[in-house]
């Protein structure tokens, strides 16, 4: 979807860099594919109850995609869902994309379950077939530990068991609408163990986490829905700040992926101009709330903004020179995906796109 | 460059005044709902959206001396605080009072009007630079179209106020009616930072801090921003106006770029809108400049991605403490040649100022 304003002739002259791809979606194929990893109890649960989370519907979406389940339609495979063959991620992406290294993150719901039990079960299970089936069969891959995230204590055992595991696992993967702001303390369990392991906690575009999707209610349309997906990063943004999570644990680097990124510097005014007058309700935050945010929180590109005239991107970036960091990512296989040649509608300078189209990654992720 | 100074002829679109105690609102209520509140100890619909102690609820100097009374309950201090030294020739006033808060329609829509009434005749009979907002309860589209029809013939209140924070996004079609009998009077829809008691001001969930709500309110903007622009709202009543109070306006145009983006996608969704967004919001949308949220020296570059200062109104928010110094409520980087638009032209002609007979003589 990205539009490119610049000419043939100036994409042709950027300098090839070696790209880390920061969002990559792997599918799981269905239940069944998780069996060998499950026990026999949650394989009956699998077979009789089944996923259940906080909408009613038994599968598909309140709000239909653009696309049949928001994929490219060139990426389905002979058999299963997008995302779900590595053969076919290497030969459409990987290999003509010049990916050096693809971040994996698996949106199976497993932080939206109802049962914490069956939801710490089918984390163990997912994490389980990413080993085996990716990270073990192709070492471009990194992978997010998915977590059931509403479940902190035991989100916080299933770091520690899957960062054990395997070194291909870069950080833990929460899906951004969640019951209620991670600030709060009841998540602090899994802030403290990202700390411990020095493991990045990453804040995907999705889910349902039981509130209405906006503060004023449900919307009627994707478009409503999908543009609205930045309110719940904002949320995410200043409740993690605010509520002192970077003050508590000052190296926990938290990494927004796919919830766009040109309304970080406005929110980091309003921010900071309303901390100034009501800073005697944060007494533990020793800095202003920018500052947090330029040490702690990364961001990765996709899906790019787009200003009318795209010279306002630079001056979006140039107002981000100090941080957050952003990443670059494609978002592969999904239909807004962002192609590495065409994803900035303008030419940005060749040191700002080393970095975001690796060496931040490379810092965060410790690459 | 000419740049503001106190004194420069305004026009103020957010000054908020305040019920004094509820007893002020008993004379225009019907017997039944007096004796109702009297009866079952309702002292105050006070909102929290402003807590009384706090130094963002009222500048130092806007603190009433008594203290039982709420910032921005008396008329003399209004005068002598806001209308004399920034020498406003027309104010934009608002009460909230959570009269829409109120879960008993029949008593909700009883407070509301006694709102009103009590608004008109406290304040507005008594000051023609005072301009009404209309309170009425948004969720209850059938008695809030009475109300805004009682009150219609009245050219003292110019807008009806909607709390931002509401029970289902402003665009959807159950408010229809309200803007409706809203465009056929030529009032102005104001969607203001307040409201609450349904839905958490966060799409994930209620925060702790007083400090996360205030801030959280731009979500609640852009929410109804996007709203009502894709159900259609401002291509079904062109000629109706929405302004947006206190809600900053820095956030305005990434949320353009994202909507405009996705508008190309997915429009198949909403094919009634035969433009760019962004077209229609710098069109039809209007803000008030409070709190400005940004810093002085990225202002002009703001500005220059919200295409200009077209939709700026000049607003003091008054009492809330938003500034230190007068020349701090304003955008320095704007131009000469901005002033006059942003200071009065842009509110004249949004709110019909000029063609109100009751303020002709006053802008």
């Amino acid at each position: 979807m990205a539009r490119a304003a610049v000419s043939k002739e100036s994409r042709a002259s950027t300098p090839r860099v070696s790209i880390i791809d920061c969002d990559i979606h792997n599918a799981v194929p269905g239940l069944e594919a998780l069996f060998p990893y499950l026990p026999e109890r949650w394989q009956r649960h699998a077979r009789t109850i089944g996923v259940r989370g906080r909408t009613a519907l038994a599968r598909g979406y309140d709000y239909p995609k653009g696309t049949v389940d928001a994929c490219r339609v060139d990426a389905w495979p002979a058999s299963g869902p997008p995302g779900s063959d590595l053969g076919l991620m290497q030969r459409q992406h990987l290999d003509p994309l010049n990916i050096t290294i693809g971040v994996l993150n698996c949106l199976f719901k497993v932080g939206a379950q109802l049962n914490h039990e069956w939801e710490a079960a089918l984390a163990q299970a997912v994490n389980d077939w990413q080993v085996a089936e990716w990270l073990d069969k192709e070492p471009r891959l990194r992978a997010s530990i998915v977590i059931p995230y509403e479940h902190p204590e035991a989100a916080a055992q299933e770091m520690r068991r899957a960062a054990r595991l395997h070194r291909g696992f870069v950080q833990a993967l929460i899906l951004v609408r969640t019951r209620e702001p991670l600030g709060r303390p009841q998540y602090r369990p899994i802030f403290e163990t990202a700390s411990e392991l020095g493991l990045p906690v990453a804040l995907h575009f999705g889910a349902i986490g039981g509130n209405a999707v906006t503060p004023c209610g449900w919307p009627s349309f994707y478009l409503e829905e999908h543009t609205g997906m930045s309110l719940a990063f904002q949320a995410q943004l200043v409740s993690l700040v605010l509520e002192g999570v970077f003050e508590r644990f000052s190296q926990v680097k938290v990494v927004l992926v796919e919830g766009g990124f040109a309304w970080i510097p406005p929110l980091l005014w309003r921010m900071d101009q309303h901390w100034r007058r009501l800073c005697g309700e944060t007494p533990y935050l020793r800095l202003a709330p920018s500052d947090y945010v330029r040490m702690n929180v990364a961001l990765t590109t996709q899906p790019m903004e787009e200003p009318g005239d795209p010279s306002h991107l630079l001056d979006v970036l140039e107002m981000m020179a100090e941080g957050p960091k952003l990443m670059f990512a494609t978002d592969y296989p999904h239909w807004d995906f962002d192609a590495p040649d065409r994803a900035f509608p303008v030419q940005i300078p060749d040191d700002v796109r080393t970095r975001i189209y690796e060496t931040n990654a490379r810092e965060i992720y410790r690459l | 460059m000419v740049r503001y100074e106190q004194g420069m002829p305004v026009v103020d679109a957010d000054v908020h005044v305040a019920v004094p105690g509820i007893a002020a609102l008993y004379p225009y209520l019907p017997d039944h709902w007096r004796d109702y509140l009297v009866e079952s100890g309702v002292r105050t619909l006070e909102v929290n959206t402003y807590p009384r102690g706090c130094n963002l609820s009222a500048r130092p100097e806007a603190r009433p001396d008594d203290p039982s009374l709420p910032p921005g309950s008396t008329l003399e201090q209004l005068r002598t605080q806001l209308l004399e030294p920034w020498n406003v020739q027309a104010a934009i006033i608002h009460c909230d009072y959570g009269v829409h808060l109120l879960h008993n329609e029949d008593l909700a829509v009883a407070m509301a009007r006694a709102l009103n009434d009590w608004l008109a005749d406290e304040w507005l009979s008594r000051d023609p630079r005072l301009h009404g907002s209309m309170t009425v309860c948004a969720d209850r589209p059938e008695p809030a179209v009475a109300e805004i029809e009682r009150l219609a013939g009245r050219p003292e209140f110019v807008q009806l106020a909607l709390p931002v924070r509401s029970p289902q996004p402003y665009g959807k079609r159950l408010y229809w009616p309200i803007y409706e009998a809203a465009e056929r009077h030529g009032l102005v829809v104001a969607i203001y930072a307040g409201g609450g008691s349904g839905n958490p001001i966060t799409a994930v969930g209620w925060p702790s801090l007083y400090l996360e709500d205030y801030v959280s309110f731009t979500q609640a903007f852009q929410a109804q921003l996007l709203s009502l622009v894709a159900e259609g709202v401002f291509l079904k009543y062109p000629k109706l106006n929405v302004v947006f109070i206190e809600s900053g306006f820095t956030w305005i145009p990434s949320t353009m770029w994202r909507l405009d983006k996705n508008w190309r996608g997915l429009r198949r969704e909403v094919p009634w809108l035969d433009r760019l967004p962004s077209e229609t919001i710098r069109e039809r949308l209007r803000v008030t400049i409070q709190p400005l949220n940004a810093p002085a020296q990225t202002l002009d570059r703001v500005l220059d991605h919200l295409g200009g200062e077209a939709m700026l109104l000049f607003s003091t928010d008054y009492p809330h403490w938003q500034f230190d110094e007068p020349a701090d409520a304003w955008p320095q980087a704007l131009e000469a040649a901005s002033l006059d638009r942003v200071l009065r032209e842009t509110a004249i002609a949004t709110y019909g100022l000029d063609r109100r007979p009751r303020r002709a003589a006053g802008v």
